[in-house]
């Protein structure tokens, strides 16, 4: 197993390196130009100075790898500085300064530059640090509500097949796949903003959450965008739990447990379940990137500004390295998570080997 | 500043009235105007950074920093209108404590004027031949030419006055790495930031240096950004979540609707955007080599024709297409220089739409439809022409007006409609965009920053076409070229007199519109916002920032 990880995480270099360089030509063949949000009332020479003065005019070649070297060189260099200088963990260490270099004019030690967004001129992995907080919390959370909720939905509509909870159930989840958030969202917020004036429809990032008044309020923020964003797993996920424990159901092993007199509680929930979870788990792993990723769509509705506004509003302002880096972590975190989900097939059934 | 308040609200400590809250659909990127363009920046930066002197709600010039505005009158600007001399009022601090300076001032036109920078602002600092410390507090600007709109830097919203100590080592291209300067930029404004999120929320408290003891009202500010404008609406009109909210381009009705939950209301404002139909007078026909496609060596076959693109301007129908796309926010105007009053030129023909006139002046013309299938022709060429603007809700229910309108006098309207990230990113690469205007007409609305108009006039200048030898860039979209135009612009910037500046710009004005029908302005458009019923003191203003007059707002009870 610790060789296959091994080998499959060298053999994720050269695919990930691949897929930097298709985002990257995708990105430069895209239409677009970071100055199209200038008013129309600075003169087009000006425009030309600014574009220049983002590195636009440099060679397409020498762009790439300058991103290349800044994400891969520069990035962690100042993450290892900021852990051995600042962090709790490791701040014992002796501080080191891999991100510094001697400015060649000047003598003194400055930082090497880093990729820099283009809207906001400032490390874009500041920023996507900035971001984790808000779409962990709303994003991650909605995820583990919708599994919650998900998870003995799919046992049940499976157990009482045809009955009339499973056909609710086949119903409310028909409702949250075909329905998407840009509806349920404002949706929502009419009937508990606006009507009925019970939550708020803006969410505050700033909030610190410090005593059990800013932990309602934060808790009456998260709701709305929580559950618009779970009812979509929660539609996702009880369909292949009811699949898997309905596959499950009618084989021999369960009617040998029944014959011999367990419990059925037993038989559904330790036999049954167990089993049915194989193909649920890695569902869930692939959906982890997602999280990651954060919800473009429901992020904006409910103001939640996290990494899936900070994607959307670098794409509305051509924002290439923000965006690059970006969909590059996606792309880093999919690989990761489907080596993630082969190796827990292993571990979940011991048929699984891949040595 | 404003009489408008009230005196038992103008008095009192700051920070009386607590928290405020505002928010812009379009979220803040940086705080440092210099290098960003975008209206949300800038605005944004006009709650910390403050410039010599803004513009009011009527556009007139009022000194912020400065003791007051020079003019040739009072001495501050030169006979020959070649310099301007500002004083900074005594007593301005910075909200470290330190004084405002002349050297402030001057580093900041250096800043601006780095050959490296990119600086957004740096046609403000166009025509500067020197920038002279006189002393302390006063600063001399000399031009190279004669400027008859001295005005430009130092003055409103996109050029405020940067801290020379903060920004010392931001020159030139080391301009992007002063991130922590660029988020926190030290100002002489009513608050200062104290958290910079950027496009998310910026964070503020009130100056405890500024120069009013009761000012501003509000201990903090958070200024929220991002969503749409529906959103940001809904926060203000209709929940109350917050007091204020930036720039709301909704149609008429859903503002109504809004508005009538109480929580509060539409405030709106008219400047100079003007939203219009500019005409091709080149041919864009792909049958032609790229090297003369659109440019002035081509001709439009159809377009160059006056009473073509008169009747096309009589057949629409301007007061329903304001009142289909904007409502109170906008009015129907055949100027290309709506505002200020000075400028604007009291040509109101083409209000009235006139469709047997157009028809009668496309027969005279030649066209007529003789194959009866209800497009007209001449010499075998169709009436046929392809209208592209950018993609827009209100803009293409005026295209399918537009289309409707030009279809009822026999011209046949092709409409297409191209993302406005490309239409006005200028890739020459793109034969997209409205630069280079490959399509007969296109429609789309600018307007010119602060009250003068020079500038924007300038752009259809002969010469200024867009063509391939410029990289397509270039501001003469119509490709308009007459020499008595240019006449009249020299004239224009040879004259300081304003009676005088403003009987040449309406004459320009007419000579773009209702003389040559270039330009078919459509409809001036307003500003809207909306403010809460418990906001006091806010006043739109259209020539600077919205926020201009924050440090005058107040919490009404």
């Amino acid at each position: 197993m610790l060789n296959f990880t091994i080998r499959r995480l060298i053999l994720s270099i050269p695919t990930l390196l691949f897929i930097s360089l298709v985002i990257f030509m995708l990105l430069q063949l895209a239409p677009g130009d970071p100055m199209a949000q200038v008013p129309l009332t600075v003169p087009p020479e000006v425009k030309q100075k600014m574009r220049e003065a983002l590195g636009l005019g440099a060679p397409i070649h020498v762009q790439y790898f300058k991103w290349l070297y800044q994400f891969f060189v520069v990035e962690p260099s100042v993450f290892i500085d900021f852990l051995t200088n600042k962090s709790f963990l490791f701040g014992w260490l002796p501080d080191t300064h891999f991100s510094m270099t001697i400015d060649s004019v000047t003598g003194e030690l400055v930082q090497k530059q880093r990729v820099i967004s283009w809207q906001t001129r400032s490390p874009v992995m500041d920023i996507v640090m900035q971001r984790m907080p808000q779409t962990l919390w709303v994003v991650g959370l909605s995820y583990v509500v919708g599994i919650l909720i998900a998870i003995p939905i799919g046992i049940y509509s499976a157990y009482r097949h045809y009955s009339l909870f499973d056909q609710a159930g086949t119903f409310v989840t028909m409702v949250g796949f075909s329905i998407p958030p840009f509806f349920t969202g404002p949706l929502l917020i009419v009937i508990f903003s606006v009507s009925l004036g019970w939550l708020p429809s803006i969410y505050d990032t700033t909030l610190i959450v410090d005593s059990w008044a800013t932990f309602k309020i934060q808790l009456m923020q998260m709701i709305m965008p929580v559950m618009v964003l779970a009812l979509q797993t929660t539609a996702q996920i009880s369909r292949y739990m009811r699949s898997a424990m309905l596959d499950n159901l009618n084989q021999d092993y369960v009617r040998t447990a029944r014959a011999k007199g367990l419990k059925e509680s037993v038989v559904i929930m330790v036999h049954v379940l167990r089993n049915s979870m194989i193909p649920v788990v890695t569902v869930i792993a692939l959906g982890m990137p997602a999280i990651f990723g954060g919800a473009i769509i429901t992020e904006n509705v409910f103001k939640v500004n996290g990494i899936g506004q900070l994607l959307l509003t670098a794409l509305f302002a051509n924002d290439l390295p923000m965006v690059m880096t970006l969909t590059f972590i996606f792309a880093i975190l999919i690989v990761l998570f489907n080596l993630i989900a082969d190796i827990l097939y292993g571990v979940l059934d011991p048929r699984i080997r891949y040595d | 500043m404003t009489a408008l308040a009230p005196m038992a609200f103008a008095d009192g400590e700051r920070g009386r009235d607590g928290q405020l809250n505002i928010i812009y659909w379009q979220a803040p990127s940086i705080m440092n105007p210099f290098l960003s363009g975008g209206t949300k920046d800038l605005e944004a930066a006009s709650l910390v950074l403050e410039p010599l002197g803004r513009y009011d709600e009527k556009g007139a010039l009022v000194p912020y920093l400065a003791e007051e505005i020079p003019t040739v009158e009072n001495g501050g600007v030169s006979e020959d209108l070649t310099s301007i001399t500002w004083k900074i009022a005594e007593g301005m601090v910075w909200s470290d404590g330190t004084p405002v300076t002349s050297a402030d001032v001057k580093f900041t036109a250096e800043y601006c004027m780095h050959p490296e920078g990119g600086c957004a602002q740096a046609s403000k600092f166009g025509g500067v031949k020197e920038i002279e410390e006189v002393d302390a507090r006063t600063i001399k600007v000399t031009f190279e030419n004669a400027m008859p709109n001295p005005y430009q830097p130092f003055m409103g919203a996109q050029s405020p006055i940067l801290q020379k100590a903060q920004f010392a080592n931001c020159l030139g291209a080391k301009a992007p790495e002063c991130t922590e300067a660029n988020f926190n930029p030290i100002g002489t404004g009513p608050f200062v930031v104290k958290d910079f999120r950027p496009n998310d929320v910026v964070q503020l408290v009130a100056n405890e240096n500024f120069r009013d003891a009761s000012k501003p009202a509000f201990s903090t500010l958070t200024l929220k950004g991002g969503g749409d404008a529906a959103a940001a609406g809904r926060a203000v009109l209709e929940t109350g979540e917050f007091d204020y909210a930036w720039n709301l381009q909704l149609a008429p009705d859903v503002i109504a609707k809004m508005a009538e939950a109480g929580k509060g209301v539409p405030v709106s404002a008219f400047g100079t955007l003007v939203e219009r139909i500019e005409i091709n007078l080149t041919n864009p026909s792909s049958d032609l080599p790229p090297e003369t496609r659109a440019t002035l060596a081509e001709p439009h076959p159809i377009l160059s024709d006056f009473k073509v693109r008169k009747a096309l301007s009589m057949a629409i129908d301007r007061a329903l297409l304001t009142e289909v796309g904007y409502g109170q926010a906008g009015r129907a105007t055949c100027n290309f220089v709506p505002a200020p009053a000075l400028y604007a030129s009291d040509n109101t023909e083409c209000l009235t739409q006139d469709i047997e006139g157009a028809k009668a002046l496309l027969e005279e013309a030649g066209w007529t439809d003789t194959d009866g299938d209800g497009v007209r022709d001449k010499d075998g060429m169709k009436l046929a022409l392809l209208f592209q603007s950018s993609t827009n809700a209100v803009r293409q229910d005026f295209q399918a007006l537009i289309k409707d309108f030009w279809q009822q006098i026999g011209v046949e309207t092709e409409l297409r409609n191209i993302d406005g990230s490309v239409f006005f990113g200028g890739d020459p690469g793109s034969p997209d965009t409205f630069q280079k205007f490959y399509a007969d007409v296109e429609m789309y609305a600018n307007n010119f920053d602060g009250t003068d108009p020079q500038a924007y006039l300038g752009s259809r200048r002969c010469g200024a076409e867009p063509k391939p030898a410029s990289q397509w860039q270039g501001e003469n979209i119509n490709r308009f070229c007459d020499p008595a135009y240019d006449a009249l612009l020299d004239e224009l910037g040879r004259t300081g007199e304003l009676e005088k500046r403003g009987e040449i710009a309406r004459k320009l004005n007419d000579m773009l519109t209702k003389d040559t029908m270039t330009i078919l302005p459509l409809v001036d458009r307003g500003r809207v916002s909306g403010r809460s019923v418990t906001l006091g003191g806010v006043v739109l203003n259209v020539w600077d920032s919205e926020l201009w007059n924050v440090a005058d707002w107040y919490r009404v009870n």
